[in-house]
């Protein structure tokens, strides 16, 4: 099937502005959005650029605008995307664009590190593995998930408006954490979640949830650091 | 252009990247560089878990693993290599869990374990619950710790920074250059030791599990020096990828339970190896599936793959234990695991050769002598614990056994080293390679020849192999060297320019898709991954021997492959037939 794909391209290099292009690929119903944008720069404009690596859903590289709603091109099927009319792609919003469809992650990262993602224990360590019941491994499985690609505190509102707010993913990150039993840190982390640019920000919009591309229940999650927040227990 | 200087420089970050500078950065001043983010590595898409001898669900050891370590690599493994391996798999997984790894937990709330190919009790006599794993997506997992713990140790990264040439001095490693992604700048970073964990090539063929991103950079660097590459020949074909398309499905899927079935829908697994039936190792369940199909019994309208059966299993236990693989069906083809079979057929997975290395993780320079200052880890080395045929589970294994080891030893060595003065005009001969790209006016298209390389790879150089089928893939790479001679970048800018990096990247592709072929058309034998329908057995008293590939270049500027051969290591196992 022919499909028009229109492209919000960018490149500081040549034009000061973005534009939107349009493209006529030959695809198939089952092909993703990512082959359309192979085909494209592989067979027409190899100046076209984005960032892929795994090509199927779990490296987090090619978070973008697919018909105003943030997916991995790579886990997007042409066929569920309505391919009679224009399909549109663009940058995912809120990070500063660098080429195309290229924008800089490094203020999403940092907001990542700034949460303390990482296990936090005091004390000797055992010599074997630490016992965890799976009902308390199964406490934070959801938020265990994350791939990183950014797709959905680029949907927030809050984000948009204000590059300050830590962002759906950041909250994500700490709430793996908070909710392991393991775990010693969680006094610290949510300290820096109640921040004024913290988890309080969240207006449940639910895009977050709606755009994250493996599934997680981001809202749920942040509401659960709320109210942990709240009742300073877990 | 921008001068660098650290005591380590560590290229990849994936799991073996990471995992060394876990321990160099403690001890020594580290960089790491990655053409990507570390998170975007491939280790993430890595499923099914992590064998060690925990003994958590039942009687195991290490030595058990060792053994089915070198009996599933065809008795071509190091075997002072795989004991190391083995033995320090207990520790690698501890922690691991030490880090925070979320391991799926027993009733006692131990680390969980369970079946996978080739993992055996007691030296064959049936399977064994070996692998720990975190759901379907324990790559993931181990991707997501050790960055956590990078985080957590200020680790120093240079994210979309790709390193293009090693620096070497007087014989030791000196350095590397690397091309930053952003702005187009080069970058000379000067250091003691350079470790490369950057990964396999499996983009050499079409239909594949790996990232688009697996273009052997680190092993095609290394070879442009003249250093040695071994047993290239061998590539692992993993036998559950999604039909057309070589998506990853899990050998977890085997081993809570999934059958593989042909178009009769026979169980046919039962005859190539009675014993272990779907779960043998990879190299005989691919064959056994190539096999079917070319025998008439494939499934789908051009009976052209086989049907992987988890219809049996609880929904429950599917939705617990295998949550991804079923999505990936689900997304991909369409097909609902609770009630449908899934069409599976071979895909390229893994490099069980690369970069030779010690068990230190010093890179050599031949059969004897250490390159000093270089180290390998992970699929871009050959250590050798994998053989002929690497077992599932083992490669995160070795990311995390070698990783660490070559973390240590180069910090070590750049304790007491000093730095070696860089080569003049270091970074020649990358503005060379760079430039002669971006400006070069030829008409080829990058993504014609890596697609016509990939085609005849599949075609010839797969999971079946002949003298013919190989000579004639031999020819068409020559004749890609040529067209990619005229190979055309529309892209000329500097910024974020992956035109450019892909044309990089295919100049690797082709080089050791040549090196894989030359050393396969050498060896009349069939082993492990390597399967020569010309020479269909093993042949231990002319091969049982590791192949050493060298690029020489002639005084006329010809290049040539010279192949020589390493000894392999056999410490208590005897060769034997391999039956499962």
């Amino acid at each position: 099937m022919d499909v028009k794909v229109k492209i919000l391209r960018y490149n500081p290099e040549v034009l000061d502005e973005a534009e939107w292009k349009t493209y006529s690929v030959t695809l198939q119903p089952t092909d993703r959005v990512l082959d359309a944008l192979h085909k494209i720069k592989w067979e027409q404009d190899g100046t076209l650029t984005f960032r892929r690596s795994c090509a199927h859903g779990v490296c987090g590289s090619d978070a973008m605008r697919i018909n105003g709603r943030n997916r991995l091109a790579c886990k997007t099927l042409i066929k569920d995307l309505n391919p009679g009319k224009e399909i549109t792609v663009e940058p995912i919003k809120g990070l500063t664009v660098l080429k195309d469809l290229v924008v800089d992650m490094d203020p999403f990262f940092e907001a990542y590190r700034a949460v303390m993602p990482f296990l936090v224990t005091s004390g000797h360590e055992p010599t074997r593995e630490r016992i965890q019941s799976q009902a308390d491994r199964d406490r934070f499985d959801d938020t265990t998930k994350c791939i990183l690609c950014a797709a959905c505190t680029t949907s927030c509102p809050v984000f948009w408006s204000d590059g300050q707010y830590f962002g759906p993913q950041a909250i994500v990150g700490a709430h793996r954490f908070i909710f392991d039993s393991r775990d010693e840190g969680t006094e610290q982390r949510l300290e820096i979640l109640n921040d004024k640019e913290g988890v309080w920000r969240c207006r449940t919009t639910f895009n977050c949830t709606d755009a994250c591309p493996r599934g997680i229940e981001v809202t749920k999650a942040i509401q659960e650091v709320k109210r942990a927040l709240i009742f300073r227990r877990v | 252009m921008q001068q660098h200087q650290y005591d380590v420089i560590i290229v990849g970050a994936g799991g073996a990247g990471m995992r060394a500078a876990l321990e160099s950065s403690t001890r020594t001043r580290t960089a790491v560089l990655t053409k990507l983010y570390p998170t975007r590595s491939h280790t993430g898409a890595a499923q099914g878990g992590m064998c060690a001898a925990l003994a958590n669900v039942e009687e195991d050891n290490w030595e058990w693993h060792t053994f089915d370590t070198v009996k599933g690599g065809d008795f071509l493994v190091d075997q002072d290599a795989a004991e190391v391996m083995c033995r320090e798999a207990v520790d690698a997984v501890l922690d691991l869990e030490k880090m925070g790894l979320p391991f799926n937990r027993t009733a006692e709330g131990k680390i969980d374990q369970r079946f996978f190919g080739g993992h055996t009790r007691n030296h064959g006599e049936a399977v064994v619950r070996r692998s720990c794993f975190a759901a379907d997506r324990t790559g993931h997992m181990i991707l997501q710790t050790l960055y956590q713990q990078c985080i957590k140790q200020n680790v120093e990264f240079f994210n979309e920074y790709y390193v293009l040439d090693l620096l070497m001095t007087d014989g030791k490693a000196s350095g590397v250059v690397a091309y930053e992604l952003a702005t187009g700048e080069l970058h000379v970073f000067s250091a003691k030791s350079v470790i490369f964990a950057s990964g396999g090539f499996g983009k050499v063929f079409r239909t594949t599990s790996n990232a688009h991103t697996l273009t052997g950079d680190g092993m095609g660097i290394v070879w442009r020096k003249g250093l040695p590459l071994e047993d290239m020949e061998f590539f692992q074909f993993h036998p559950t990828g999604l039909a057309g398309l070589g998506v990853l499905l899990s050998e977890a899927a085997r081993g809570e339970g999934g059958i593989l079935r042909n178009s009769d829908n026979e169980r046919f697994m039962e005859r190539y190896a009675p014993t272990v039936k779907d779960l043998a190792p990879r190299d005989m369940v691919a064959r056994a599936m190539a096999n079917e199909v070319r025998e008439g019994r494939g499934c789908g309208p051009d009976k052209a793959y086989v049907m992987l059966d988890l219809t049996h299993l609880e929904p429950a236990h599917i939705d617990a234990k295998l949550p991804d693989i079923t999505e990936f069906a689900r997304t991909y083809l369409g097909v609902e695991p609770y009630t449908e079979q899934i069409p599976v057929f071979p895909t390229a997975h893994y490099a069980m050769g690369g970069i030779p290395t010690n068990i230190k993780g010093e890179a050599l320079a031949n059969n004897e002598d250490v390159i000093p200052g270089l180290y390998a880890a992970g699929e871009v080395a050959c250590v050798s614990v994998h053989g002929a045929n690497r077992l599932g589970t083992n490669s995160l294994l070795d990311i995390n056994v070698f990783g660490r080891r070559a973390g240590i030893a180069a910090a070590e060595y750049a304790e007491t080293a000093v730095f070696e003065e860089l080569p003049d005009d270091p970074s020649a001969y990358v503005v060379d390679l760079v430039e002669g790209l971006r400006t070069s006016t030829g008409e080829e298209r990058i993504a014609a020849i890596r697609s016509d390389l990939q085609a005849t790879m599949d075609l010839n150089a797969q999971v079946y192999r002949t003298e013919g089928s190989l000579k004639q893939a031999l020819v068409d790479i020559e004749a890609l060297k040529e067209r990619f001679k005229s190979v055309g970048v529309q892209d000329k800018g500097r910024r974020f320019n992956t035109d450019l990096l892909e044309a990089v990247e295919l100049g690797f592709l082709i080089d050791l898709a040549e090196v894989l072929v030359v050393s396969a058309l050498a060896r009349k034998e069939s082993r492990g991954g390597h399967f020569r329908e010309d020479y269909a057995t093993r042949d231990d008293v002319n091969f049982m021997r590791h192949t050493m590939a060298y690029r020489e270049v002639d005084a006329e500027g010809n290049e040539n492959i010279r192949l020589d051969y390493k000894p392999v290591v056999q410490t208590r196992y005897k060769p034997m037939e391999r039956k499962y």
